[in-house]
């Protein structure tokens, strides 16, 4: 058994303490928007935030996560309308749309700690993340949307 | 151990079947039911009223939409949604024509009912298919409104006009909504009326070729779209097969299940008796969870008795398809215009060279999947597919049931690109669930995708052309060997040799009957046997022109440069758009001379001829898509700057320019653009594995490397300004960045590359022997 916060709700899984978190938060608290892509960190589809820090959930064994908060991308905004899901919707950024919320998810982190990334440190912070369908032109443009939009509604302020 | 299907359709229909229109030459019905306003292809005789047929579900519609009594029109769409807003495309093509208001405009996925028509979604074929067929649809229910909202407003059809869910005449406007809800619409459209009706000049379209937000978009921005792995059923056990050491001929000897008793909620393993010979071989280990089912088949110690081609390795099959290329005569002829072998012997120069391209994976991102139970006789299989009509059969045939009592449903795809035209993966589950009596969800980890893929074959294009003393090409031979997907999967779709002697693959030979003006031009399509025993090739995102066009448009380019002439003008001067390349109506008017035109701006538009850095390089391709029947023109130019140390090829520009006719979603064609061209750079120098010991040796990320956002360059897309007939967009760009890639790379540092993936140890190699 481990207990944990799930988009700011207590939780407790009956998992085995190797079962990976993708596995517990898909199958066990049936939240299906975290993906199954590699199984071996590598892909991001299944990306969520530990403490507020993007975390490859199909390879962190759900007994590490005890105790911390763990936000997936059902939790990132209780509309749907975090500035990077609107930006994501304005560029048309997804196609088959399976790598998205760990696109999403990954981006949040950059954005949350540093708003004026430059676009050589978007692509450093995403780059890890693949896009099949290579949508990559698109999700850079979202990133740099959705930070625009931030710096501006904080009066420029980064 | 022979791994072709069971036919599963009547070869001379099927090709018909799948472009629709030609089967939908039946009534059209348009009526009022339960409230609102059905729409839809009705059967051969029109005797009946539209009404009490469609009230009686006594329609097979293609297509077919509703309008609710609140005018909210349904479109249903029997097309799989895997990212390229198929949805939104045609939806938008019923309604410009409908005269519907956008806002009223929803979609709807459908299963896999017969009355949906036959099912597939690929070869670049959904507008260009469906595109004559929706207008029509759309203008027979828009003549029906507009009559009908005539008569209540009490003015002559001929003054009134329709726009935004009204009709309007003069200053008086009558809602659809309001016209429906009198209820009382009855009217059939034969064949020969449907095809009259006038169809919207392209300068009156509101919706065709304006921006539209993709209706798929938003859902998967905020993890609620559903794709098949996220399907759970009441009652489930969840799967993930053991595979066997070949595709073809394993058997199981004995499972030892001893270690897999120690994994928690283990359930026990079930050994797979397919009677369609699909799965030969397999062990299931099964769990009450997906963990677990992932563990047990780890901790299963399987014994096989291995099939026959346990030992072939990527060289052995590179190596067959050369023999098989360069043996005169072998193949099936597929072009055979004018006299080759007269050329050859008249020739004063030849150039001869040949390509190889080594296996690719399609690596959808979202795992192969199938969720399966049994209802009532029926078995209801839950799974992203691309072509059900040609899995259902097979999934029959292994269930050892009718046809009719198997039932798909419909997922967004977490990718296709090809794969999942073919529903093998649907089997396991299937097979498992009736074995155990109960639902089955079994989903495969990366590595067992990877095992199951059916991936690009390893293909060799050998191509010779012969010169006259004026160096002006006067013949071409080429020969093109690959495993041939068609031949395993769908029989129905096999082509006929040009001399009438044997079948071909179309989807592995086009690409090979190109445009340019040849006076003397043969194509042998090759099937590599051993290829087709040892793995089941697919049909993967571009299929033949993905690599066909590499051979074609790298040999263009040494013959150039052989002859000393700049690679635009020479193919400039071949698509003179003569005789066979002259095009025809409705699908490549203007033939040739659309190709040269895209040439024509691409060159301007990428600085060509101008100043480059010290190994840096412009490389050229043209392509004309998928098939020369939907041909999509295409120029491309690649900037490129090698770096001699290390081999690493930087790709700064990639320049591309598309006339595809009337663009019904703006910006969905030009995402499609982006993807294809990135995925066809991808396969250029980032993506390939091998066979080894008869299966692919990359199963993962760590060992399979496509292009990542890191990798991207500056793409320049445009598309011109056309109203000629839509042709298909979501692969064609693959084809031609490759070949323009490998081109730039000999106009920046002189070597020529002709393996894909061109790797940076191959360029060093080559560098080393010309220095």
């Amino acid at each position: 058994m481990t207990s944990f916060t799930l988009n700011g709700k207590p939780v407790t899984s009956q998992a085995e303490a190797d079962t990976p978190l993708l596995w517990v938060i898909r199958d066990e608290f049936k939240l299906k928007g975290t993906k199954f892509g590699c199984g071996i960190a590598q892909c991001g589809a299944c990306t969520v935030h530990v403490d507020g820090a993007p975390l490859r959930s199909c390879s962190a064994p759900v007994s590490s996560v005890a105790g911390q908060s763990i936000t997936t991308i059902e939790g990132l905004d209780p509309e749907g309308r975090h500035p990077l899901q609107i930006a994501w919707v304005e560029a048309q950024v997804p196609q088959c749309g399976y790598c998205q919320s760990g696109q999403i998810m990954q981006a949040a982190d950059l954005l949350r700690r540093k708003p004026d990334a430059s676009d050589d440190e978007i692509v450093q912070h995403m780059t890890g993340n693949l896009c099949r369908c290579m949508s990559y032109t698109r999700i850079m443009k979202a990133v740099r949307l959705a930070a625009d939009h931030l710096n501006n509604g904080a009066g420029g302020a980064a | 151990m022979n791994p072709k299907k069971s036919q599963t359709l009547p070869a001379k229909e099927s090709r018909a079947e799948a472009d629709g229109w030609a089967l939908t030459r039946r009534s059209f019905m348009v009526g009022s039911l339960a409230g609102g306003l059905v729409m839809g292809f009705g059967g051969l005789t029109a005797a009946r009223s539209a009404r009490a047929e469609l009230a009686a579900h006594n329609f097979s519609p293609v297509v077919w939409f509703e309008m609710e009594p609140d005018g909210t029109t349904w479109v249903n769409i029997a097309k799989a949604e895997m990212g390229q807003h198929v949805g939104t495309a045609l939806a938008r093509i019923v309604a410009d024509e409908l005269g519907v208001a956008w806002k009223h405009v929803r979609i709807r996925h459908v299963d896999s009912d017969p009355k949906w028509g036959y099912m597939v979604t690929g070869g670049s074929w959904s507008v260009f298919t469906s595109f004559a067929m929706l207008s029509r649809a759309g203008a027979a229910g828009r003549t029906v409104l507009l009559e009908q909202g005539a008569k209540l407003l009490g003015a002559a059809p001929g003054n009134c006009t329709v726009a935004d869910s009204e009709v309007r005449c003069g200053d008086q406007s009558i809602s659809y909504s309001d016209i429906i809800a009198r209820g009382d619409t009855d009217r059939v459209f034969t064949a020969e009326e449907l095809e009259a009706l006038p169809i919207k000049p392209a300068s009156e379209r509101r919706l065709i070729g304006t921006r539209a937000m993709a209706l798929d978009i938003p859902a998967k921005t905020d993890g609620s779209a559903r794709y098949g792995i996220d399907v759970e059923l009441d009652g489930m056990v969840y799967a993930r097969p053991v595979l066997p050491p070949t595709r073809y001929g394993s058997s199981v000897v004995a499972v030892d299940e001893s270690a897999a008793k120690d994994v928690r909620g283990y359930q026990g393993h079930h050994v797979i008796t397919d009677p369609s010979s699909t799965l030969q071989g397999w062990v299931m280990a099964l769990a009450d969870s997906q963990w677990g089912a992932i563990k047990a088949a780890d901790a299963l110690n399987v014994e096989w008795n291995a099939g026959p081609t346990a030992g072939v390795s990527e060289q052995d099959l590179l190596a067959e398809g050369e023999r098989l290329a360069s043996q005169s005569g072998s193949g099936t002829l597929f072009v055979n215009e004018g006299d080759v072998d007269s050329a050859r012997s008249g020739a004063a120069h030849t150039v001869e060279a040949t390509y190889r391209t080594s296996s690719v994976l399609h690596f959808h991102l979202e795992p192969v999947n199938a969720t399966v139970e049994e209802r009532d006789g029926v078995w209801h299989v839950h799974t992203g597919n691309q072509w059900q009509s040609l899995i259902i059969p097979l999934l029959a045939q292994a269930l050892e049931v009718e046809d009719s009592q198997v039932v798909m449903h419909q997922y967004y795809l977490g990718g296709g690109f090809g794969r999942r035209l073919f529903g093998d993966y649907a089997l396991p589950a299937a097979l498992t669930a009736k074995a155990l009596g109960r639902p089955v969800k079994a989903v495969f980890t990366r590595e067992d995708d990877a095992r199951f893929d059916c991936i690009r074959s390893p293909s060799v294009c050998r191509l010779s052309a012969s010169l006259d003393s004026d160096n002006r090409l006067t013949g071409i031979e080429h020969a093109i060997a690959a495993g041939w997907p068609t031949l395993s999967m769908a029989p129905g779709f096999m082509g006929e040799g040009v001399d009438g002697k044997g079948q071909f693959d179309p989807f592995s030979a086009n690409g090979a009957d190109h445009w340019y003006t040849v006076p003397n031009h043969r194509v042998r399509a090759i099937n590599n046997d051993l290829a087709q025993r040892t793995f089941l090739p697919g049909w993967l995102r571009s299929v033949g022109p993905g690599w066909i066009n590499f051979g074609v448009e790298s040999f263009m380019d040494e013959v150039a440069h052989a002859t000393g002439r700049d690679p635009i003008d020479f193919r400039l001067d071949l698509l003179d758009a003569t005789g066979r390349n002259a095009g025809s109506a409705p699908n490549s008017v203007g033939g040739a001379s659309r190709l040269a035109n895209v040439l024509r701006r691409v060159r301007e538009k990428s600085g060509w001829g101008g100043e480059l850095a010290a190994d840096e390089g412009l490389g050229v391709a043209t392509g004309y898509g998928q098939e020369r029947n939907m041909p999509t023109w295409i120029g491309c130019v690649a900037r490129v700057r090698v770096d001699r140390e290390s081999g690493v090829v930087k790709v700064s520009d990639i320049y591309l320019d598309f006339d595809c006719g009337t663009v019904v979603h703006p910006d969905g064609a030009l995402a499609q653009a982006e993807g294809s061209a990135l995925w066809g750079l991808s396969m250029a120098l980032h993506e390939g594995t091998a066979i080894e010991k008869g299966q692919v040796a990359a199963r993962n990320l760590d060992r399979y490397s496509p292009l990542r956002l890191a990798d991207v360059p500056r793409l320049h897309i445009d598309f011109v300004d056309s109203t000629e007939f839509p042709v298909g967009l979501g692969e064609p760009a693959v084809s031609v960045v490759g070949p323009a890639v490998a081109n730039a790379i000999f106009a920046a540092v002189g070597v020529r590359m002709r393996d894909l993936p061109i790797r940076p140890d191959a360029i060093k190699a080559a560098l080393l022997a010309t220095a």
